[in-house]
């Protein structure tokens, strides 16, 4: 039964990796833009927590409603000023923007907070569990952070599909140059896309602070589990993204379980399965642009 | 006073020329039809007006004011739309959703999902399928209704029989009419002269980059227009 405990476990892990992956799918599907710095600005926006929590007493579920204004104000920054500049260039310069943004992140927060692990203590939250059967319980916290990630892939889906902005972006995915033919400006889309994903990757930020110990490196393993999370689950496809997530979660959990040194390996293997056998992944979007 | 001038513009594609001091005007409420063989510079003008290319040499001005300066995106707002050549519908939005992004400018004026509609009646009953999934005729249909909804002064076709079959042309054409009846100036470019006779009030015939031909379609003999359309 301790496999089936392995299976929750990892599928609720897979909530906060959907969190993750989210805005990296978003970025990529919107401007085809491959954000190398999405883990890095994740632990930025882990510290930014930490220090609200601690400077300010703020609860840690409070410092959530500040962090994510301030990240998606930095991503439609980092879009309207350098991003966008880098698009025009040819394919490489911006996959070498963010991957130097990230380096320059990593040791600005090494600067400020030296290398020690740090958390943000939810006190008693860490330890309360839900006891399903006598074998399963399921902890209140990954529990939460399970929900709130299918509820914003859930809001975001429905954003992309009912809004006119959503509709916009879409649009922009499929084809820029007749989007701007219809008077949609793709700069300001993409500045707005990057806002999003980077409220997002606020949002997730923080529950990783709250979920683990973290230091300044910390962005590069997340940056890997959301790029899986997103092939795994299909480009193009926020559900597939979720879904993806998932496995990857599960994948680990169970490979704990098998292996307790090395669970991670597990769903890097899984990933690496899919692509080699399903290089689109397992819910790609249909329509190929 | 023309609703749009251009005035001798050279365009380029890098070390290539595409069109060489090119003029032309239209009056509000006119069609002009440009017509050409391949490679005579037609799509390469309409996208130069539309602000996708930026010319070398010369001024773009609608209603008085040059364009020069202004993003394609802005031109829109003004009331330039453009259906590309290709037709270039949103592969994963609905035909439906693909007219609604047409509406993204909020421009007042005649044209909603309704009155597109009634236009193209072939339209309402494929509103859902996927931009993808529709056939020629209907994505080119849809084509011109997403530039419609955009509500513009200036409508400009890019080559809207090509690769369709001669009754959908004909289907698509017969509703230029209920478009020009609302006033809409119509820039037209065809390879299709029989087509483009048919519904323009002028036509101008492009060789190489430069006009060679112009006049109303009544005055213009079939001699003169293959001379001017073959450069013979």
């Amino acid at each position: 039964m301790e496999w089936g405990n392995a299976v929750v476990q990892g599928l609720l892990l897979g909530g906060l990796y959907a969190l993750l992956a989210a805005g990296l799918s978003l970025m990529f599907g919107v401007m085809r833009l491959v954000n190398l710095a999405h883990g890095a600005l994740a632990i930025v926006a882990a510290y930014l927590g930490l220090i609200l929590v601690q400077k300010t007493g703020m609860p840690p579920f409070a410092s959530i409603i500040v962090v994510i204004p301030l990240m998606a104000a930095l991503g439609w920054l980092l879009q309207s000023t350098l991003l966008n500049r880098a698009l025009t260039q040819q394919a490489l310069a911006p996959i070498l923007v963010t991957f130097g943004l990230a380096v320059i992140i990593q040791n600005a927060l090494l600067e400020v907070f030296t290398a020690d692990n740090k958390s943000i203590q939810i006190g008693d939250l860490a330890g309360a569990s839900i006891q399903l059967t006598p074998d399963i319980a399921i902890g209140v916290f990954p529990l939460i952070t399970f929900v709130v990630g299918v509820l914003v892939i859930a809001a975001l889906q429905q954003y992309l599909a009912r809004t006119t902005t959503g509709r916009a972006m879409r649009a922009t995915s499929d084809d820029r140059e007749a989007a701007t033919l219809m008077g949609i400006n793709h700069r300001r889309i993409n500045s707005l896309a990057t806002a999003i994903a980077l409220g997002i990757v606020g949002l997730a930020g923080v529950f990783i602070g709250m979920r683990t110990q973290f230091n300044p490196y910390s962005g590069d393993v997340f940056l890997i589990f959301a790029f899986e999370a997103v092939i795994i689950g299909g480009l193009g496809s926020l559900w597939g993204t979720l879904a993806g997530g998932m496995i990857l979660g599960i994948s680990q959990a169970v490979g704990a379980q098998a292996f307790p040194s090395s669970g991670v390996l597990l769903g890097h293997l899984v990933f690496l399965a899919v692509l080699a056998f399903r290089p689109t992944g397992l819910f790609p979007k249909v329509v190929n642009g | 006073m023309a609703l749009l001038e251009v005035d001798a513009i050279d365009v380029f594609y890098g070390d290539f020329q595409a069109l060489y001091g090119l003029s032309l005007q239209v009056a509000e409420g006119e069609t002009l039809a440009v017509i050409g063989a391949n490679g005579a510079g037609k799509s390469t003008l309409l996208k130069t007006i539309a602000g996708l290319n930026q010319p070398g040499v010369g001024d773009i001005r609608f209603d008085g004011t040059s364009l020069s300066a202004l993003a394609a995106h802005r031109r829109v707002a003004l009331g330039i739309a453009l259906t590309p050549e290709g037709r270039r519908i949103f592969p994963s939005l609905t035909l439906e959703e693909n007219l609604r992004v047409g509406a993204h400018t909020k421009r007042p004026g005649p044209w909603n999902l309704k009155s597109v509609y009634d236009a193209f009646p072939l339209l309402a009953d494929r509103r859902s399928r996927l931009g993808t999934n529709a056939s020629g005729g209907e994505q080119q249909t849809a084509a011109i209704g997403r530039a419609l909804m955009s509500n513009p002064r200036l409508l400009l076709l890019d080559e809207v029989s090509l690769g369709l079959a001669p009754v959908v042309v004909e289907q698509i054409y017969a509703a230029l009419p209920s478009i020009t009846a609302q006033g809409t100036t119509v820039l037209v470019v065809e390879q299709d002269v029989n087509q483009a006779m048919k519904v323009a009030d002028r036509v101008q015939c492009l060789l190489e980059g430069r006009t060679v031909l112009e006049g109303p379609p009544s005055v213009l003999s079939r001699d003169q227009i293959a001379s001017a359309y073959f450069g013979i």
